[in-house]
């Protein structure tokens, strides 16, 4: 089987690292976490992975807007790799954090005329002003995402407090036109959440959790996959164990698929 | 702030500046719901007109000269053209409002925006781009709709959106707006008179003048009438102030330096040496700590023998003990109280990220896995307002806006840090008014051994090591916080106590020490700088092997211009001090360089016996270390009862209750009601081993306990919970203490942890303590703590005080008040579960199953004091004001063995679902478990009791549970002593029915009685 490489980032506020590299490591991957500044200084190990990863957490504190800084610094630094990496055959995930970088960046959602780089869409400031930690259903928006094949709806939990998806009319109608538009906040019921909060925990518009770019493979989300990875850490679970004495807890969790859909795509 | 601050800031402000103003805004207002919410916020506040409309800009001063390219480029790093449109040093004159306010930070003060705006300007052009006299600085413009604002509005809304003690405020009408083309560039540089190196100070004084050194400090100056300016307190009493000036005559045949002084007032504070517990009182030589506290953790460690799991108690910044076989878990919570009262953001973060550092500070260096929080306030809707001095000035915060403040601060400490929040609490009471009380807590992993084989929870530092600073810089922010917080809080407290926390500075270094450097074998000890800062850290790590030589001169500053006892004792967060053997120096400082983290050697550790500091080679310290630490005079402390406030409550005649009104009303209650809207903005998944959540449920009920599972590839969980009864305490010290362990206990074995693999930790927050009367009630209390833990077999492995929680001052109508809060002991505890699978919660889960009240049901025994119903009843009216009761009593040697038996039903999954009794009894636990999935339940109340009593009252060591019924008989064989009465089934609608001699009593619905539940705290 092939054990694809896996680059989790880390540094200056990066906290999702570890959780996201144990999903990927039970997936069958070999993930490294590499500080920021190590990249930097030597950015062509990057074209030895297969699949690079911005995890969630806080970087630079989300100071000067989420995503920002940190994505000023790695276009600074590390611009001319990340396009080599995105133009092969590779996978790019940002998870919440993550997420803002690469639409900072402007790898997400990119445009079919201009390529990356260019910024068109924000991550700002939850309608509520406040920040969210709490559990969302979704349901796949019919992408090309490599990260959902198989996917129809998906239960995870969100922490952020900058995650409300915007875009201009123009630049949305592309997303639908092009189909980079990956999942949608939903009720349990599976029906649009229309903006309504809790079920939308930011007041994305289009109901917007997570988009995608390049035939799929460059994919961001707000929600949190490594933290619904095994059963036993949703919400639920004690009262489910409490009626199904024996089960496992490590058995999967709806967050895994993520994982592991990006793992196959190199065996 | 002391006059003399005052001064040198004003300087500040007023000289001429050159800079540029970049302002960012939403380029479609709609889009901003900061200004809409904001508006509607301030619209509850008692303003006399109604504001129309606020918008925000956010701005950033470069100080200097920039070209027009560089600052168009600044824009753009700091924009985002998706969404901004943006100013440069021009007037948002389209946007010029009724009012426009801008709030920036006061010089010195911690401005994370700015910077990280200045990292991503470096980033971009260069460190050089950005040179000493280049600041960056950032603050916000509200742009006020509002017709006919008054002086009173303008003061309000002032202090709601800034606090005058960190910030500052400039206010403009439109038409000044329009005339000044915009607000003005203000750059809020710290600049400081240069200052005598150091001084000496006199001791050889009339002791009034003594006395008058220790309340208010080393005299600064004398002001235009000849009076004396202090520098703030020193907290030293007569007693200790006549042991340093013996010293100083008899041994060194000097008088102190005002470094030296300092540093011995930092080194003696009540807040780091804890007096209070460490003297002998009464018959105790020993004290209460040696006596009672760290007495319990000997004697139960002792009789645990081979099964004793504390590896590091009392002697690190936490506790330590055994998880597994490889790893360690720690625990500390830390209170944060007087500067919380002052700038409760910046307290309360500067709390959670300090007390993370006493996890980074344990050992080696754990790793941050769970914080814990719990904040205690008076009434947010109680507006009357208390002034700290005379002529209603200096005005204290409401207690509203300390508590959304706190919560905030919390909140951005611990999201920013990548550390879950799961466990925490909110608790009333009026006596919180004056100063609030704000635990924080961390939780953090260690491998038991590190690479290298050496034992993780030691370490000592080396004579010839060097000594090591590494994090933030120092600067007049957080000087005299540890004496002050040893003081109650009056006019005259400083501001340069209050500062922010810096989460992203401390989350880098805490990554590259205990995810890299600990491996690495890099350093021989390492500590936190908290209390007293470097004077404190150096000093105590001084101790490890005998002495130290700081060059203070090295210490890395925010500014120039601070005088040496000023860098010795500040407080400044976000720093570490390490012992750094010479030859692993270039490794760690490669390191840390490349993490982004600034570490610097300062000195040397010695074995020369003495603390030596000097500064631009000039010693400005030179006195034995065996006297820095232990030169303290012995104190004895007599006590003497108080008079309890217990009483005898009549009660109201039972017919005369609707109890579903009662029923439906406790669960509106400030203590009772769900406090989710704090557990959701905190992020309690990160990491990704929470299994049991701080909200339960398909409708999110509060949880008591939380369970985390810290190493994905083990089933083992670290279990969290904490107890607190301060109505309690008004009445009996020793039931409070007794009560909060035992509950504090029965919520851990409720979610699947041994009594064995079970500790304790301590936080007393009292008043007037140097009152013998509150001394006696401590002494009962501590003495409960003895007693009931050792019962328990639960040790106690850390413990902080807290023992001036005052506040003196005056109301509307310039009355003195005192307001004590009143005593408070916090018992928080922690434990290894095997298994977190079977780990329950408290919902009631299928229809059917069978509702049992597990343990101490005596009929008769319905002592009400202290609890809920009784405050309810109060504000009702219905019983007397004065109405306080009796605490409940109980004997912990009864509960052991029943506690036991539950203990193996838990193990073996036996519950559906398990609630352990406290505030609110029988009726908040079942409530609870019908509410958390909405299935409802139906209830008999056992004849012959009343009803309002029997589903209300507190009586300790109970649980509620609920168990399929093919294993009731089991139960009730196993319980047959212990009292295991059934007293109800779940049923399969939202229905809850509780019935009473065959006569409806409650009736209601889980909708209805989740309306009254959320209702209390729907607005916040």
């Amino acid at each position: 089987m092939v054990q694809p490489k896996v680059l989790l980032l880390t540094g200056y506020g990066i906290n999702c690292e570890e959780e996201t590299a144990y999903a990927f490591e039970a997936c069958g991957a070999r993930p490294r976490i590499v500080h920021v500044n190590d990249l930097i200084g030597a950015p062509q190990q990057l074209a030895e992975y297969q699949i690079f990863v911005v995890p969630g957490g806080f970087s630079y504190g989300d100071d000067t807007g989420s995503g920002n800084a940190l994505a000023n610094k790695m276009r600074h630094t590390l611009w001319p790799e990340l396009m080599e990496f995105v133009s092969a055959d590779r996978l790019v995930l940002g998870i919440c954090n993550g997420f803002q970088v690469l639409v900072n960046l402007g790898l997400l959602p990119g445009s079919r005329k201009n390529g990356f780089g260019e910024r068109r869409a924000a991550l700002i400031a939850n309608c509520s002003a406040r920040y969210e930690c709490r559990w969302v259903n979704l349901a796949a928006a019919g992408s090309e995402a490599v990260f959902l094949r198989g996917v129809d709806s998906l239960f995870l939990p969100v922490a952020h407090g900058e995650g409300r998806f915007f875009a201009p009319p123009g630049t949305l109608a592309e997303l639908r036109e092009e189909r980079q538009i990956a999942l949608r906040y939903v009720d349990a019921e599976k029906r649009p959440a229309a903006g309504r909060f809790p079920l939308n925990p930011n007041g994305s518009v289009d109901d917007i959790a997570a988009v995608c770019a390049a035939e799929g493979r460059i994919f961001g989300l707000m929600p949190h996959p490594e933290r619904a990875f095994r059963l036993n850490q949703l919400p639920s679970w004690p009262e489910f164990s409490a009626l199904n004495s024996g089960v496992s807890w490590e058995a999967e969790g709806p967050g895994k698929i993520i994982f592991a859909n990006a793992v196959d795509y190199f065996s | 702030m002391s006059r003399k601050d005052a001064l040198r800031r004003e300087n500040i402000m007023m000289k001429k500046p050159v800079g540029h103003r970049l302002e960012i805004f939403y380029r479609d207002p709609g889009l901003d719901t900061r200004g809409q919410l904001l508006r509607d916020k301030l619209n509850t506040l008692d303003l006399e007109t109604t504001i129309d409309d606020i918008r925000l800009s956010e701005v950033y001063t470069l100080e200097g000269e920039f070209s027009p390219a560089r600052l168009r480029q600044a824009a753009e790093l700091l924009s985002n053209p998706v969404i901004h449109d943006y100013l440069l040093d021009q007037a948002r004159t389209q946007g010029a409002a009724d009012a426009v306010l801008e709030v920036g930070f006061l010089p010195g003060v911690t401005d994370n925006v700015a910077h990280t705006a200045a990292e991503t300007l470096a980033d971009a052009w260069g460190e050089e781009a950005l040179s000493t006299d280049k600041g960056v600085y950032s603050s916000t413009i509200y742009y006020i709709e509002a017709q006919n604002l008054s002086d009173s509005d303008y003061h309000l809304i002032g202090r709601f959106l800034a606090n005058a003690l960190i910030q500052r405020l400039h206010w403009k009408e439109r038409s000044a707006y329009v005339a000044d083309a915009g607000m003005d560039l203000v750059i809020p540089r710290v600049k400081l008179e240069a200052h005598k190196a150091v001084s000496r100070v006199e001791l050889d004084l009339p002791e009034v003048e003594l006395v008058a050194l220790g309340k208010g400090g080393i005299i600064d100056h004398y002001d235009a009438d000849g009076r004396p300016v202090r520098r703030g307190p020193l907290a030293l009493d007569l007693e200790s102030l006549k042991t340093i000036a013996d010293y100083f005559a008899r041994v060194e045949k000097r008088p102190p330096t005002d470094l030296e002084l300092e540093a011995l007032a930092q080194t003696w504070s009540e807040h780091c040496k804890h007096t209070i517990f460490a003297a002998s009182l009464d018959e105790l030589n020993e004290g209460l700590y040696k006596t009672y506290i760290k007495g319990a953790t000997t004697r139960i460690r002792a009789a645990r023998g081979e099964d004793d799991i504390c590896v590091s108690v009392f002697v690190d910044n936490s506790g330590g003990i055994i998880f597994d076989d490889d790893y360690l878990v720690t625990d500390k919570v830390e209170t944060h109280n007087s500067p919380s009262a002052l700038d409760p953001f910046g307290g309360a973060i500067t709390g959670i990220v300090g007390v993370n550092r006493d996890t980074v500070g344990f050992g080696l260096g754990a790793k941050p896995i769970i914080n814990r929080y719990g904040f205690c306030v008076a009434d947010p809707a109680d507006n009357a307002p208390l002034y700290r001095s005379p002529g209603r000035l200096n005005q204290a915060l409401r207690p509203r806006r300390i508590l959304d403040g706190i919560v905030d601060g919390v909140r951005v400490g611990g999201n920013c840090s990548g550390i879950p929040t799961t466990q925490g609490f909110l608790t009333f009471h009026p006596g919180y008014k004056g100063k609030p009380l704000v635990f924080v807590g961390t939780v953090g992993l260690l491998p038991r051994k590190t690479k290298a084989g050496r034992l993780s929870h030691e370490k000592a530092a080396q004579a010839g090591d060097y000594v090591v600073v590494l994090g933030g810089r120092v600067g007049l922010d957080g000087i005299h916080g540890a004496t002050f917080s040893s003081e109650a809080l009056s006019g005259g407290s400083p501001a340069t106590a209050v500062q922010i926390g810096d989460p992203i500075t401390q989350k880098k270094f805490s990554d590259a020490i205990v995810k890299e450097a600990r491996q690495l074998n890099l350093y021989s000890s390492i500590t936190d700088n908290g209390a007293g800062g470097i004077s404190c850290s150096v000093a105590e790590m001084a101790r490890e092997c005998g002495g130290c030589r700081v060059e203070l001169e090295k210490v890395p500053v925010k500014y120039p211009g601070m005088a040496p006892w000023e860098i010795w004792i500040s407080e400044s967060q976000e720093r570490m001090t390490l012992a750094v053997p010479p030859e692993k120096w270039p490794e760690l400082e490669k390191l840390m360089r490349s993490r982004g983290v600034e570490a610097t050697v300062i000195g040397e550790f010695t074995a020369s016996g003495r603390c030596r500091v000097s500064y631009k080679g000039e010693s400005v310290m030179d006195i034995d270390l065996d006297f820095l630490h232990d030169g303290l005079p012995d104190k004895h402390l007599i006590t003497k009862e108080r008079p309890s406030a217990a009483n005898d409550v009549v009660l109201p005649e039972a017919a005369d209750l609707v109890v579903t009104d009662l029923f439906l009303k406790m669960f509106k209650r400030l203590n009772l009601a769900s406090h989710a809207y704090v557990s959701t903005q905190y992020d309690f998944e990160v990491q990704g081993g929470t299994v049991l959540k701080p909200l339960l449920g398909r409708n999110q009920v509060d949880a008591f306990a939380t369970v985390v599972q810290p190493l994905p590839e083990s089933e083992k969980g670290v279990s969290l919970s904490q107890s607190l009864y301060p109505a309690i305490s008004d009445i009996d010290t020793y039931a409070a203490a007794a009560m909060a362990i035992d509950t504090a206990v029965r919520n851990l074995i409720a979610v699947g942890t041994p009594l064995k693999r079970m500790a304790l930790l301590d936080n007393f927050c009292w008043c007037s303590s140097d009152d013998p009367g509150r001394l006696g009630q401590l002494k009962e209390c501590v003495k409960s703590c003895y007693d009931t833990a050792v019962v328990y077999g639960t040790p106690f492995i850390s413990g902080k005080d807290s023992m001036y929680n005052d506040f003196h001052g005056f109301d509307a109508d310039d009355n003195e008040v005192g307001i004590s809060v009143p005593p408070t002991i916090l018992i928080s505890s922690i434990g290894v579960v095997s298994r977190v699978a079977d780990v329950r919660s408290f919902a009631f889960v299928e229809a059917g199953d069978l509702i049992y009240l597990l343990g101490a049901y005596r009929p008769a025994d319905y002592e009400c004091g202290g609890s809920e119903y009784l405050a309810l009843l109060r504000d009702e009216g219905l019983v007397a004001e004065t109405a306080m009761g009796r605490a409940p009593q109980f004997s912990p040697t009864t509960q052991l063995p029943f506690y036991q038996k539950v203990e193996k039903v838990v193990a073996e999954a036996g519950f559906r679902s398990i609630y352990p009794l406290a505030q609110g009894g029988i009726a908040l636990a079942a409530g609870k478990g019908a509410l958390a999935e909405g299935l409802g339940f139906d209830l008999q109340v056992p004849g012959g009791e009343r009803a309002d009593l029997f589903l209300f009252n507190e009586h300790p060591g109970r649980f509620l549970v609920t168990i399929s019924p093919e294993r009731a008989p089991e139960l009730e064989k196993l319980l047959a002593e212990n009292c295991c009465l059934q007293l109800g089934r779940v049923r399969d609608d939202e229905r809850i029915v509780i019935t009473h001699n065959n006569a409806l009593t409650v009736e209601t619905t889980t909708t209805e009685l989740l309306g009254a539940y959320r209702s209390t705290f729907a607005g916040f």
